[in-house]
């Protein structure tokens, strides 16, 4: 045991764990894994943890070693390649191990933006993403990234210094009740005060963030527990008595899941960011086609199922197509997959689906039920549950329902009206997709400009739309292309933002300058908080009160910042320049000047049902698709 | 609804912060918790008694089961279950009434555990319309301190809220952790005080 190496290929995520589907996912008990040790084992025995994908138990590899030392082996040996963060007093015997550069490390320039490049690089990746930041202030400026990642069920570890364990309550120099802090926001976190409990605490970290409903986990690390030294040999199995990671669901739910599916006329598939987390695409393909059954997708859900097929609704709810609403609404069968019925799908809640019988897949049961009862509920993980499901459902044609939905998208695709001089933010967004074929990772801050982007992006790969969906964390695009870029380092990543999303975080620009991270900032410019002046337009008389910003010039300052910076406010030039954006071989901001006066449609106002919707120029118009923007050779 | 739910939970800190902290956090109304040890010296028990319909209680009860210190979680809400709160009470007795007190105490089969000039301190437990029945009584005396430690519960009949490989639990031989406690600090009396004190 005191070799320890990860196997090759090893993503230390939850993958890792799962077994192929087989006859035993189809016992009729649920199939969970419980992660705890064999009761007082004192024998040195190695425990079986499939879901680290290597063994623990007692052992005296770390002898001899300080914390700080035993953490970064553990790193290691959990198959981290890189980690984001920013040094301070109580993370420096931390930060002094990493001068070896064992671990890519990207030092930024907030402690937030660490936190959300570690999440992006966790949705770009699959891998969780590591954070290692200071006490106190570095602590606390990590906590918005927590609970984004927190909200969307992403696995990020947020290793915290904190001051010498006797000063703990002292009030003393950058102390903060960092666990009291972020307890609601983390799936679990630590506070070490014994170097002996760090090997088991690290490993449980890495259990709790990446398996089951993945999520963000922090661990306080005292200045003395990391310069102690490790005297004994201690033993560095998980101890999570109360933990169980669901696997294949209850086989009566399966069948019976499937049962109302067969049955049904009208089924809708409304898949979640679930799906991704799970990596259920396959299967959710193949449900769809097999049963004939048409499927739209949440914000988080992009890009699980290939928007290209006639069988894709595209996005639901609040800015959601009419197709998908209207469809959600009339259907007869609604089959959610990783999804949680958050009020932005389902709007007013007593309306919602309102002939549907509803089949629930989720890992967390606690989801079950929440906000929309469920009929035939089935936790446990979304691509064995569907592998198991896929058996038993029959293939039907469904003709009259295909027809429908064929209807409803003729007449109300998603569209925009040319009519005003600058260009509208919704032509960018067409010309990226259409340069780029929609083959980059894309981020997005959060407002108009991206549900604009979720509406006029054909996604057709899993992994693409990087977003704060739950929390709606405006700043979150840019330093998640970062993280995006360093976890997938030969693909195009594009940050579609707005001016006022761009500019909370726009200091990391000079973390994208400093590791030459060719991200490309598109910055739709509309000098407004655009979808606040949206709601003050449509529900407050058009009192814009405090709406508007005077912006800097984004091109000059991203040249500040030693990025490539680029501006365009002709129609005419955009083709244009988002090719220059995209061939550009370095970091690259343009700053497109575009319309103020636009909204999102179709539109779910707060209160009412999904189908009762503002349309604007939602089937009035013929679509606007056709225009020549060219693409990317 | 009132409905009793039952936590194990791993015996650490920060452990009821997080219980409390969900149950503010989400909106559900918390009547009365108690937590203390159990033989385990690993985990400690929550007793919580929530105002909640049955969906609010099925969501409480899955809340709980997601924390990851909370071990396991059970309602009594389908199985019969005794469930008892403890109460010390500080009455105002002078000597005139002092034997209607305990007349009364007793009838509730309460424990006198301290008697003063003019006062008398009851302990009583059980279900907790009668200590409510037993406070309506002597409140015309004069409640000078009123103490419950809220309910706590346990299922009639075999089944146990156990941590899963932990049934067939036995102490180590002569290393009960419980015997390990430290007694509450507690003021020592004086010799002055110990000869004034009646014998007994």
């Amino acid at each position: 045991m005191s070799t320890l190496t990860p196997p090759a290929g090893r993503t230390g995520c939850a993958p890792a764990a799962k077994t192929p589907a087989n006859s035993s996912l189809a016992s009729n008990r649920t199939d969970t894994v419980s992660v705890a040790p064999a009761r007082r084992r004192e024998d040195g025995a190695a425990g079986a943890l499939p879901v680290l994908g290597h063994p623990t138990g007692r052992s005296s590899r770390f002898i001899g070693r300080n914390g700080a030392q035993i953490l970064l082996q553990m790193l290691l040996e959990h198959g981290v390649t890189d980690a984001f963060g920013y040094p301070g007093g109580a993370i420096l015997p931390t930060f002094d191990q990493l001068y070896e550069k064992q671990l890519n490390f990207i030092l930024v320039r907030h402690e937030q933006g660490a936190g959300h490049m570690a999440d992006g690089y966790a949705r770009a990746t699959g891998k969780p993403g590591i954070v290692i930041v200071t006490s106190g202030p570095g602590a606390t400026n990590t906590v918005t990234a927590l609970a984004t990642a927190y909200m969307d069920s992403i696995p990020i570890i947020v290793f915290s210094g904190q001051v010498r364990t006797y000063a703990i309550g002292n009030d003393a120099f950058q102390e903060a009740d960092v666990t009291g802090i972020t307890r609601p926001v983390t799936k679990r976190n630590y506070l070490v005060k014994n170097l002996k409990d760090l090997p088991r605490i690290i490993n449980e970290a890495f259990v709790i963030a990446t398996t089951g409903r993945p999520g963000p986990v922090l661990v306080d690390l005292p200045v003395d527990v990391t310069t102690a030294k490790m005297e004994d040999p201690v033993d560095d199995t998980p101890n999570l008595p109360g933990y169980r990671i669901y696997k294949g669901g209850h086989s009566r739910m399966v069948k019976a899941a499937a049962d109302l599916i067969n049955a049904s006329e009208r089924p809708v598939l409304y898949v979640g960011g679930g799906a991704i987390l799970s990596g259920a695409w396959q299967e959710v393909r193949a449900l769809a086609e097999k049963g004939n059954i048409p499927t739209t997708t949440t914000l988080l859900g992009l890009g699980t199922f290939d928007e290209n097929s006639p069988l894709s609704l595209h996005m639901l709810g609040m800015h959601g197509s009419a197709y998908a609403n209207y469809a959600v609404q009339d259907s007869d069968c609604l089959i959610a997959v990783g999804a949680r019925f958050d009020d932005r799908v389902t709007g007013n809640l007593k309306l919602f689906a309102p002939k549907a019988k509803v089949v629930h897949l989720d890992i967390d049961p606690s989801s079950i039920s929440k906000s929309v009862k469920v009929d035939v509920p089935v936790v446990g993980d979304a691509k064995l549950c569907l592998r198991d499901m896929l058996l038993h459902i029959e293939s039907r044609p469904r003709q009259a329902w295909l027809e429908r939905i064929r209807q409803w998208k003729a007449r109300f695709p998603f569209t925009w009206k040319d009519d005003s001089p600058l260009p509208k933010p919704q032509a960018i967004i067409e010309a990226i997709n259409r340069i780029t074929g929609g083959r980059a990772v894309f981020t997005t801050g959060v407002g108009q400009h991206q549900m604009w982007a979720a509406q006029f992006i054909r996604w057709n790969r899993p992994r693409s739309m990087i977003t704060s969906g739950g929390l709606g964390t405006m700043g979150y695009g840019l330093p998640a292309a970062i993280g995006a870029q360093v976890g997938r380092p030969g693909e195009l990543v594009i940050d579609i933002d707005g001016d006022g999303s761009c500019l909370m975080t726009v200091m990391e620009l000079a973390t994208m300058h400093q590791y030459q991270l060719p991200v490309k900032v598109a910055v739709l410019n509309n000098r407004f908080q655009g979808m606040v002046r949206q709601w003050q337009k449509l529900f407050y008389g058009g009192r814009f009160s405090h709406t508007e910003m005077v912006n800097p010039d984004f091109a000059a300052l991203a040249e500040s910042f030693g990025v490539r910076g680029l501006r365009c406010e002709n129609k005419a030039d955009v083709p244009r320049v988002v090719e220059e954006m995209v061939k550009h071989p370095g970091p690259c901001l343009v700053d497109f000047i575009c319309e103020t006066d636009e909204n999102v449609y179709p539109m779910v106002a707060s209160g009412k049902a999904l189908d009762d919707m503002v349309m604007g120029v939602v089937g009035e118009t013929p679509p606007n698709s056709g225009r020549d923007m060219g693409t990317l050779a | 609804m009132r409905h009793v739910i039952t936590a194990l939970v791993m015996n650490e800190p920060g452990v009821l912060a997080h219980v409390a902290g969900m149950f503010s956090a989400r909106g559900f109304n918390i009547d009365s918790l108690v937590v203390g040890r159990t033989d385990d010296p690993n985990f400690s028990r929550m007793t919580i008694v929530v105002i909640a319909d049955d969906r609010t209680l099925d969501q409480v009860r899955k809340q709980l089961g997601k924390i990851v210190t909370v071990v396991r979680v059970r309602d009594y809400k389908e199985s019969p279950f005794v469930a008892r709160d403890l109460m010390l009470v500080k009455l105002s007795a002078p000597p005139k009434v002092r034997s209607e007190v305990i007349e009364l105490a007793g009838l509730f089969r309460g424990r006198v555990v301290d008697v003063g000039q003019n006062t008398i301190m009851v302990e009583l437990s059980g279900e907790e319309d009668k200590l409510d029945a037993f406070v309506e009584l002597v409140r015309p005396y004069g409640i000078r301190e009123l103490a419950r430690t809220g309910v706590i519960a346990m299922a009639r009949g075999a089944e146990a809220v156990r941590s899963a490989g932990s049934e067939d639990q036995r102490p180590a031989a002569g290393a009960s952790p419980l015997a390990r406690r430290e007694p509450l600090a507690r003021r020592q009396p004086s010799q002055a005080e110990l000869e004034a004190t009646p014998p007994g």
